[in-house]
């Protein structure tokens, strides 16, 4: 049974806008689940719908087998949640909005296991500043602790890296890493293509209120693994030389450029052979370049389908 | 019953009162001997009496529910607003609470302050005037009612409120003149009779009567009347409260 259930799940705002077009998605246990979208594609607004703070105006979401809605106390027990904002109470200290949350969710106070979460997230030397005392980074690690003060399950990060510096979001990845290692399920939300390569098991793809993709990472790597390289000849010539024949090469129109498609995963490209041929053949290259296929044109292929669909 | 988040809620709602404990304990003691020096010595030495009873005196329970009125609903109202304004309210909609226990958490806080407000204004007032209580449960109903309600009423204009300035409307416009008009410093007997009767449309004149009937034994209507008001205005109250939650109103999407 998959820990998130969500079917066919449509949000209609009251001025008539629809953030969610009927979004169905699984969500297994212990996996680290990207969702990968532009601004305003519905990424807070699904997140939003499983926590329980957006009503879903048609569908079902069911967290560990209860539904979020009749069985809101059971569901929501197993869920912490990271928002986007620093939304923190300012006079608070931090151990005290910690211990907060942890009551809140219906724990008995842990003083032991706040500590571990304190420490976990260097922040138990400030245990008792104020958070309005500690830097961007810091605020953002109390919202991680906060988040993670009643043990749950699934852990939800709406951008935990939006404006943050390069060695917190490495920071940042390594404390999701960790917490995948203890089994927490954790989906997380982010416009980074990057960060959905660098720690995510499965990527999901979302635009306008709509799952374009779900795919595991490795398959998506394996896609963006192809590369292509294209020669540009000095003289362009009618057809492919027959010593390159063992290359599946493509001759341009104008006969002035070859492109050869290769796998950065393999043990040999054959680019240093080609090379070696391609002199030998006599022919002048005037010019070398590479492309790679990313998960961004991936994703930007995938948008503007999208696009061309609705428009037709 | 998610016992813990009640707490949790009550908890951190009076560590903000305790953060400022000297300002909510030093502010009522000084507004009371204010209301003292002007209507009691000022005021009330041209008026030696009303219905048997020195106008200082007579005044004390007004001032009383003047003041816990106010705190109630400042208390209750910025208590629930401040969260939504900083966006710290997510919590609490992601949290496996209903609403009967965040109202207990916030609601409970509030009238707690309003109660301990009340307390200290009695106890300021005892130093200026003689001070009797003839119906000591009563007066402790009463109170306690007073508390509750107004904060339930205050947590309702704080979820209501859009902003600041909207936070400060009701309490200024709307409960300020009604407390004022309510018989605080005055019997409803000393109006035109015109304004008596527009009077018994305020539901202060119900709370101040009532109360002061436990001090002195004297009330503007009866005291079963003020016990059925105070009743029906918690009622309402609560019931909007529910309606606010069962519909996420102003506080889910």
């Amino acid at each position: 049974m998959p820990t998130v259930e969500i079917r066919d799940v449509r949000k209609r705002y009251d001025s008539g806008f629809e953030a969610l077009k009927g979004v169905s998605l699984d969500i297994e246990e212990g996996e680290i689940l990207a969702l990968l979208g532009p601004n305003g594609a519905g990424k807070t607004t699904l997140i939003s719908a499983i926590c329980g703070i957006t009503r879903i105006t048609d569908g079902s979401i069911r967290v560990g087998g209860h539904d979020v809605v009749s069985e809101f106390r059971a569901a929501r027990s197993l869920v912490g949640l990271v928002p986007q904002e620093m939304n923190l109470e300012p006079f608070q200290t931090v151990i005290a909005g910690v211990r907060f949350s942890r009551g809140l969710f219906g724990k008995r106070p842990d003083e032991a296991l706040i500590e571990r979460i304190l420490r976990r997230l260097s922040l138990w030397d400030k245990r008792n500043a104020k958070v309005m005392e500690l830097s961007g980074g810091m605020k953002r690690r109390v919202l991680i602790a906060k988040a993670l003060a009643h043990e749950p399950r699934v852990l939800f990060l709406d951008e935990p890296t939006a404006g943050v510096d390069v060695e917190l979001r490495r920071d940042m990845w390594d404390t999701v890493a960790e917490l995948k290692r203890d089994g927490v399920t954790i989906i997380l939300t982010t416009h980074y293509i990057e960060e959905a390569e660098a720690i995510a098991d499965r990527v999901g793809v979302i635009n306008k209120g709509e799952i374009l993709l779900v795919e595991d990472k490795a398959s998506l790597m394996t896609r963006m693994g192809q590369k292509e390289l294209t020669i540009e000849l000095t003289d362009p010539v009618a057809s492919v030389p027959p010593a390159l024949s063992d290359y599946d090469l493509r001759l341009s129109e104008d006969g002035g450029s070859l492109t050869y498609r290769y796998d950065t995963g393999a043990e040999r490209t054959g680019i240093g052979r080609l090379m070696g041929l391609l002199a030998e053949t006599g022919c002048q290259v005037r010019d070398v370049h590479t492309a790679q296929n990313s998960l961004e044109d991936i994703f930007v292929g995938l948008v503007a389908r999208q696009e061309e669909e609705s428009a037709a | 019953m998610n016992l813990p988040a009640i707490w949790a809620i009550y908890k951190f709602e009076m560590m903000r009162f305790f953060r400022s404990i000297l300002q909510s304990f030093v502010s009522p003691v000084i507004s009371t001997s204010l209301y003292f020096v002007v209507f009691g010595a000022a005021i009330g030495s041209r008026i030696d009496q009303v219905e048997g009873v020195s106008y200082g005196a007579f005044i004390v329970p007004g001032l009383v529910m003047l003041s816990v009125m106010t705190q109630a609903i400042s208390n209750a109202s910025f208590g629930i607003y401040f969260p939504k304004f900083i966006g710290t309210i997510y919590e609490l909609l992601s949290a496996p609470v209903n609403f009967l226990e965040i109202v207990l958490g916030f609601v409970g806080a509030a009238a707690t302050k309003a109660l301990f407000i009340g307390v200290v204004i009695l106890g300021t007032a005892a130093f200026f005037v003689d001070l009797q209580i003839m119906h000591p449960v009563a007066m402790v109903i009463f109170l306690l009612l007073t508390c509750m309600s107004f904060s339930l009423l205050g947590f309702i204009i704080g979820i209501w409120a859009r902003n600041f300035e909207q936070l400060q409307l009701v309490p200024l416009l709307v409960v300020t003149p009604l407390v004022f008009l309510g018989g605080s410093f005055y019997s409803i007997s000393m109006l035109p009779p015109a304004w008596q009767t527009v009077a018994y449309f305020n539901p202060v004149v119900y709370l101040v009567s009532g109360f002061r009937w436990s001090f002195f034994g004297l009330a503007d209507v009866p005291i079963a009347v003020s016990l059925l008001a105070i009743a029906g205005f918690t009622a309402i109250c609560l019931a909007t409260v529910w309606w606010i939650f069962k519909t996420g109103w102003r506080i889910r999407t």
